[in-house]
């Protein structure tokens, strides 16, 4: 399985990475929030994850590192 | 050292290429043209650059990048053209770096006329530009003076890490003398700057950033204090200033640049006529030179301030007088330069008690 | 396990101020990659604009200089004539380019100065509030045109890359988008090619990135992406406006 990392305390929440993901294995964890405030982006469903790192490129924060 | 027969304009030019400038940034402007065209065949024997920029505007960022960059850089303009550049002079002054300014001053206000003028005064040396800061303002009376005065001002930008101007005007400008210029001192002997813009590699990975924008007020605040530490220094050890024949004179005369190159005459004529006058020449505008009053303040009855303006530097007399004598006002404008004749006769009206 | 992506060593460690969401993220990414990717970050110098983008010598990992609005591709001149080795280029909105910079980028694109320029068009002025830019959309509603954008006294957006590429001695303009990932993979071969023709000399390089500005259009990160598809791109049409070796 991939390896997607997340640097949570830079996440804003933008969702650019949830709608990116071909797999759709990305959401905003609405449980809780980061030390910014925002809801974090997380993967709920990383055996569907292909690990393409689309996320990551879109992320304009660059909060998410993907192993393969 | 050899003499030769140059334009005020061209001698300025040159004077700078001899202290290591290697760049400059400018646009054609009436009466000052002959330094970009000095620079546009010059510099490129010497391996600089000239750029002719788009607008003044265009060329004063240029000079703040040049700057940031390290290197010794030359723009000069005349009026209309120095006021599009007080935004960029601005920033240079507030990103703390060195860089000469040559303002071969014209008629104003407004396109006004070609003319020399010195109505530049306040504009050079109580700012032009937004928020607090000084140029250091030399102002050279004849083309040997402009050479020297032009050579320090690179000196002096870079000690203080500060703009400098060069403060003419269109007679200096355009007046043909005899000049001596001094050996070319080569721009690799120039002390290094560890704060320009060079590229990481040549400063092991640290970075280097020119800025002006603090916003956070009290680093701002922080920041403007430490710039005006700096000019506290430059008003203790710049000031720059000569008296002539004011140890007995009833009359002093106080002028700068042009202006104060008739007053001599003037002065000739007024010491035939039996009348007792001197001259108190600022040579540094800005730091003004106050402390130079206080002697002749003592000796002489009355002073006379004149200027090829409507009263600028006549203000700064006053301050420094600080009402211990009478100050008298002469002035022409629009292109008009005074004689020699209408300084005696403004003189004459002081002595027989009817002022000026 | 090998690295699929991670942060490029072409930024600072600082945190991005912009908006949740903001292109300009995406950009700052794919430039930084391009300098360490071409071996140059250790003799590039970038000129930061007057706009959202103001910190952006917080950001790169290279020397920087901040320019006055608009002035930033005279300030580069300035730079790259003492450095000619240096890699310098600027970082510019639409209201730092195409309005009060107009001659400015003009005026470096003919002299044909070997800098890179980064031209972030979002149809806004994103950091002052939102108000109308030069590359506003006719009916597009700002702060200063709140009856959307009228072509009576207001008139149509302006097009850089069209009018630059008229300039002889600019040697690669193009159009991008960041707004889908082949998109977005398009944005970093035109940002390559065009610093590779800052490295090899060949003349003015400019790229123009249609981005977002989600706060000031009123809509959600995701809709803002879907809305350069749909209403800029049709406006603003990508693809390689000028190239002296006749690359697309």
């Amino acid at each position: 399985m991939p390896e997607v990392v997340f640097a949570e305390a830079l996440c804003k929440g933008c969702e650019l990475c949830v709608t990116i993901c071909p797999t759709k294995v990305l959401k905003l964890d609405t449980s809780r929030v980061n030390v910014r405030g925002y809801f974090p982006a997380i993967v709920y469903n990383l055996t569907s994850c292909s690990g393409c790192g689309s996320c990551a490129k879109i992320c304009p924060d660059s909060v998410i590192t993907v192993r393969r | 050292m050899a003499r030769e027969l140059m334009k005020g304009n061209e001698a300025i030019a040159a004077a700078a290429i001899g202290a290591g400038c290697r760049y400059f940034f400018g646009y054609p402007i009436t009466p000052q043209n002959e330094i970009p065209e000095y620079m546009a065949r010059e510099l490129p024997k010497v391996g600089g650059a000239y750029v002719q920029a788009e607008s003044e505007v265009a060329a004063i960022n240029m000079v703040y990048g040049a700057a940031g960059a390290g290197a010794r850089v030359l723009t000069s303009s005349s009026s209309p053209g120095i006021s599009l550049m007080q935004e960029g002079i601005s920033y240079i002054a507030g990103a703390e770096l060195p860089c000469v300014v040559v303002n071969v001053m014209r008629a104003g206000p407004g396109l006004g006329g070609v003319q020399p003028s010195q109505a530049d005064y306040f504009q050079a040396t109580k700012g032009g530009g937004h928020g607090d800061y000084h140029l250091i303002v030399l102002a050279p009376a004849n083309l040997q003076e402009a050479v020297e005065l032009t050579q320090l001002a690179f000196d002096l930008a870079d000690k203080y890490r500060n703009p400098v101007m060069v403060l003419a005007d269109g007679m200096i400008g355009q007046l043909m003398e005899p000049v001596e210029l001094p050996p070319d001192r080569p721009a690799a002997e120039l002390p290094a700057k560890d704060w320009a813009t060079t590229g990481t590699d040549h400063s092991a990975g640290r970075r280097r950033i020119i800025n002006s924008l603090y916003l956070y007020p009290d680093q701002l605040e922080s920041h403007v204090r430490a710039i005006f530490r700096k000019y506290a220094e430059i008003e203790r050890n710049e000031v720059r200033c000569e008296l002539q024949a004011c140890d007995d004179a009833e009359v002093v005369i106080v002028a700068y640049g042009t202006t104060a190159r008739i007053a001599r005459s003037a002065i000739a004529k007024c010491r035939g006529l039996g009348l007792r006058v001197g001259l108190l020449r600022p040579i540094t505008l800005y730091p003004f030179p106050v402390a130079a009053f206080d002697p002749v303040v003592r000796t002489a009855r009355a002073f006379l301030v004149v200027e090829m303006s409507m009263g600028q530097m006549v203000d700064d007399v006053r301050i420094a007088v600080a009402g211990r004598r009478p100050v008298s006002f002469y002035g022409r404008t629009g292109g008009i330069v005074p004689t020699a004749n209408e300084m005696v006769k403004q003189v004459q009206l002081i002595l027989e008690g009817r002022g000026a | 396990m090998k690295i699929v992506y991670q942060k490029s060593a072409g930024l600072t460690d600082v945190p991005l101020h912009y908006c949740p969401g903001c292109t300009h993220g995406i950009i700052h990414k794919l430039v930084a990659e391009t300098l360490v990717e071409a071996g140059v970050l250790g003799r590039t110098v970038v000129v930061a604009p007057v706009g959202c983008a103001v910190f952006a010598y917080d950001y790169f990992n290279c020397d920087a200089q901040e320019a006055a609005h608009g002035r930033a591709p005279a300030v580069a001149t300035g730079i790259k004539r003492v450095h000619p080795e240096a890699i310098v280029f600027t970082y510019q909105g639409d209201g730092d380019l195409a309005s009060i910079g107009t001659a400015e980028i003009v005026h470096a694109a003919m002299r044909g100065e070997n800098i890179t320029v980064v031209f972030v068009n979002n149809a806004i002025y994103g950091m002052t509030g939102g108000q109308m830019a030069p590359t506003t959309l006719v009916g597009q509603s700002t702060t200063t045109s709140p009856q959307g954008r009228l072509r009576l006294g207001q008139g149509a957006p302006l097009h850089v890359c069209e009018l630059l590429a008229t300039i002889e001695a600019a040697a690669y303009i193009a159009r991008v988008s960041v707004n889908t990932i082949p998109r977005l993979n398009g944005a970093k071969r035109a940002l390559k090619r065009a610093f590779q023709m800052q490295i090899e000399n060949k003349g003015f390089s400019l790229v123009e990135v249609l981005s977002t500005c989600p706060t000031n259009w009123g809509m959600s990160p995701t809709d803002a992406l879907r809305w350069v598809e749909q209403t800029m791109v049709p406006v603003f049409p990508l693809g390689v406006y000028r190239d002296i070796e006749g690359g697309t």
